[in-house]
C-alpha cells in the first residue's frame, strides 16, 4: 500500500495526542503546574493537527462533515464521530486546568476513554480490511493503542521533568508502554509475514483448475490509480533494515533517554539535563514511530495486486 | 446509507463474462469509457493525456493472463500454456465491503436490483472503498476527486428514450465476440443464469466473502496442439472410398 505522508502524520500525531490526553485525563499531572497547562494545549494541538492532516488526502475535503453520518457500518465514520466527542471533555479539562488549576475527574476519565476508543477506531479502519491480510490481524488495534500510549507517555515525561508530575512515575509508564508496543509490533510483523496468502492469482482469476496463473499483459502500459495506490513495494531487505532502525529510534534510544531524564530530575530536580534528555527522547521516539507507520503501509500487500503480478 | 440491503435483492442484475470467447480486443474498455465519460456523474478524466506518462480513470479493464499447466516451468514443457483474456469491472457484490466502509453514505447498494453505485455529490474522495474492494473495481477520478465505478450502465438499462436493443450495458452492446452477457442472476430462468449453470460459472476470489453477482465462465478444455496437428503426408492409413482405391493404385505403380 502507498504510504501517504498525510495519513502517516495523522495517525502518529493524533496517536501521541490521545496517548497524552489519556494520561492527563487520568489525573497523573498536577493541574496547577505550568507544564500541565502546556500539556493540555499540546494534546489538543496534536489531535487537531492530525485531524487536519487527515483531510489533506481527501478529494473533496469541503464535504468532510458528511463522514460523520455512517457510524453504523463504517469505522472511518466512527473515528470521526469519536474524535469530535473526545474533544469535548478534553477541552473542558484543559479549561479547568488552565484557568482554575483544577483537575476534573469525570470529564478526565471521559477524555481518556473516548480518546483511546478513537485510536481503536483508527486502527480498525485498517484492521477491518480483509483485502490487506497484514492489517486484518487481531493485533493491529493492540499495536495502535500501545504506540499511542507509549508516545503520550514519552511526551508526558518531558512535561513531568518540567515540573508537571512525578518524573519516575511517568517515565516508568513510558518505558513499559514502549517495550510492550514493540513486543506486540514484532509479533504482529512476524505473524503477518508467516500468513499463507488468502488470495492468489489462481483464486483471483478462477483459472487455478487449469494451471498456474501469471500476468501476461497488464491492462495499460503505464501505472493507474490502483497500482499507484495499492501496488507500492519495498524491498524486503530494506524493510528489515528499516524495522531495525525503527526499533532503535522508537524503542531503545527513547527508553534509555527517558530513564536518564527521570534519574537526572530525581537527582537534581527539574533542570536542563533532564529536559534535554526527555526532549531528545520525544524526537527520537517520534522518528521511530514514523518509520514504523511508514512500514505499516509500505509492507502491506493488497489482494488486487494478484491481478497485476505484484 | 451504507448498510447493505437486509434481504437478498429481488433482482440481481449483473454480467456474465465468457473467458472462452473474449479475444482481448479492449473494445468494451473504450465503449465503457466513452459512454460513462458523458453519462452518470463526473467525466472520466485522463492525466497527461498526450504525454509519456498518460493515465486515466477506467471502469473496465482487460488483463491478459498466461496459464501454465501443472508441473510446467516453461511454456510447452508439459501440455500447452494458454493465454486467457480477462475483462474486469465491478461485480456488484451481494456482501459489498466497499459499501459498508464508506463514511459518508455516498456508496450504496440498491435494494431493488442490487446495483452498487456512488452518489458523487456525497463522496469526499477518501478512497477507503477502493481499499476495501479486492477486485480493483473502483478508481478515484483525480480531476473530480470522487470515486468512480461501473454503474452497470444504469442510465442505459432503464432508459426508455433509446432503442430497446441498446438497453444493456455499453460493454455488452459493444463486444464483437459476444463474450459479455447481461441479465438478472436472481432469476434461474434468465439466459445468464442458464449459461452459468450449463458452463459451471464461478466467482472471483470467493474466499474474500464478497459474494459477487457477476460470474465468469471458464475457458473450455482444449485439444493439445500435438493432437490437433495436421497428419503427415506419408500417412494414408485413414483413407477410404475413392482415396483408398487411389492409394492402392499408386502404391502398385
Ligand atoms: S466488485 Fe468491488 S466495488 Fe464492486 S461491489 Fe464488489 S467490492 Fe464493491
Ligand atoms: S471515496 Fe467516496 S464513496 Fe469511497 S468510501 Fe470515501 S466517501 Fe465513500
Amino acid at each position: 500500500m502507498h504510504p501517504a505522508l498525510s495519513i502517516i502524520v495523522f495517525t502518529t500525531l493524533s496517536g501521541m495526542g490521545y496517548g497524552l490526553a489519556a494520561l492527563l485525563g487520568l489525573g497523573l499531572f498536577d493541574p496547577a503546574a505550568l507544564a500541565t497547562k502546556i500539556g493540555y494545549v499540546l494534546a489538543l494541538a496534536l489531535i487537531a493537527g492530525g485531524l487536519v492532516s487527515s483531510t489533506l488526502h481527501l478529494g473533496n475535503p469541503q464535504r468532510a462533515w458528511r463522514a460523520l453520518s455512517q457510524w453504523r457500518t463504517s469505522w472511518l465514520s466512527r473515528e470521526g464521530v469519536l474524535a469530535i466527542l473526545a474533544f469535548i471533555p478534553l477541552t473542558i479539562c484543559a479549561y479547568a486546568a488552565i484557568f482554575h488549576d483544577r483537575h476534573l475527574i469525570l470529564p478526565g476519565l471521559a477524555a481518556a476513554g473516548l480518546g483511546l476508543v478513537t485510536v481503536y477506531c483508527t486502527a480498525m479502519i485498517y484492521g477491518s480490511l480483509k483485502t490487506v491480510q497484514l492489517w486484518s490481524q487481531r493485533l493491529t488495534p493492540v499495536t495502535y493503542l500501545l504506540f499511542a500510549l507509549a508516545s503520550g507517555a514519552t511526551l508526558g515525561t518531558l512535561l513531568a521533568v518540567s515540573g508537571a508530575a512525578q518524573p519516575w512515575l511517568i517515565a516508568f509508564l513510558a518505558v513499559s508502554f514502549t517495550v510492550a508496543a514493540w513486543l506486540a509490533k514484532r509479533r504482529w510483523r512476524n505473524d503477518g509475514k508467516a500468513l499463507a496468502p488468502l488470495s492468489t492469482p489462481e483464486t483471483a482469476t478462477g483459472l487455478g483448475s487449469i494451471g498456474r496463473v501469471r500476468l501476461f499483459e497488464r491492462p495499460h502500459i503505464n501505472d493507474n490509480y490502483l497500482t499507484r495506490e495499492m501496488g507500492f513495494q519495498v524491498a524486503r531487505k530494506h524493510a528489515d533494515k528499516l524495522f531495525g532502525i525503527a526499533i532503535l529510534l522508537g524503542g531503545l534510544i527513547p527508553a534509555a533517554l527517558v530513564v536518564v531524564a527521570a534519574l537526572a530530575a530525581g537527582a537534581m530536580g527539574p533542570g536542563l539535563t533532564a529536559f534535554l534528555a526527555a526532549f531528545l527522547a520525544v524526537l527520537s521516539h517520534y522518528a521511530g514511530v514514523f518509520v514504523e507507520r511508514w512500514l505499516f503501509f509500505a509492507e502491506a500487500r493488497h489482494a488486487v495486486m494478484n491481478y497485476y503480478g505484484r | 446509507m451504507t448498510s447493505l440491503p437486509s434481504l437478498p435483492t429481488p433482482k440481481k442484475l449483473g454480467l456474465v463474462i465468457d473467458l472462452d470467447v473474449c479475444v482481448g480486443c479492449h473494445a468494451c474498455v473504450i465503449s465503457c469509457k466513452e459512454w460513462n465519460t458523458g453519462g452518470y456523474g463526473a467525466a472520466l478524466s485522463d492525466q497527461d493525456p498526450y504525454g509519456a506518462d498518460v493515465s486515466g480513470t477506467f471502469l473496465n479493464r482487460i488483463h491478459s493472463f498466461e496459464v501454465l499447466p501443472e508441473g510446467a516451468e516453461k511454456i510447452g514443457e508439459t501440455g500447452d500454456a494458454r493465454i486467457v483474456h480477462f475483462p474486469k469491472s465491478c461485480l456488484h457484490c451481494e456482501d459489498a465491503p466497499c459499501v459498508t466502509v464508506c463514511p459518508t453514505g455516498a456508496s450504496y447498494k440498491r435494494s431493488d436490483d442490487g446495483i452498487v453505485l456512488v452518489d458523487e455529490d456525497m463522496c469526499i474522495g477518501c478512497g477507503l472503498c477502493a481499499w476495501a474492494c479486492p477486485y480493483g473495481a473502483r478508481e478515484m477520478d483525480l480531476a473530480a476527486g470522487v470515486m468512480k465505478k461501473c454503474t452497470l450502465c444504469v442510465d442505459r438499462i432503464y432508459n426508455e428514450t433509446i432503442a430497446e436493443i441498446d438497453r444493456v450495458p455499453s460493454c455488452v452492446r459493444t463486444c464483437p465476440a459476444n463474450a459479455r452477457h447481461y441479465g438478472d442472476l436472481a432469476d434461474p430462468q434468465s439466459h445468464v443464469s442458464k449459461m452459468v449453470a450449463a458452463r459451471d460459472g464461478f466467482d472471483l476470489m470467493p474466499e474474500q466473502g464478497t459474494k459477487p453477482v457477476n460470474k465468469y465462465l471458464p475457458p473450455r478444455a482444449r485439444t493439445a496442439l500435438a493432437e490437433s496437428a495436421i497428419p503427415l503426408a506419408e500417412n494414408s492409413a485413414g483413407a477410404s472410398g475413392f482415396f483408398a482405391w487411389l492409394d492402392g493404385m499408386l502404391e502398385r505403380i
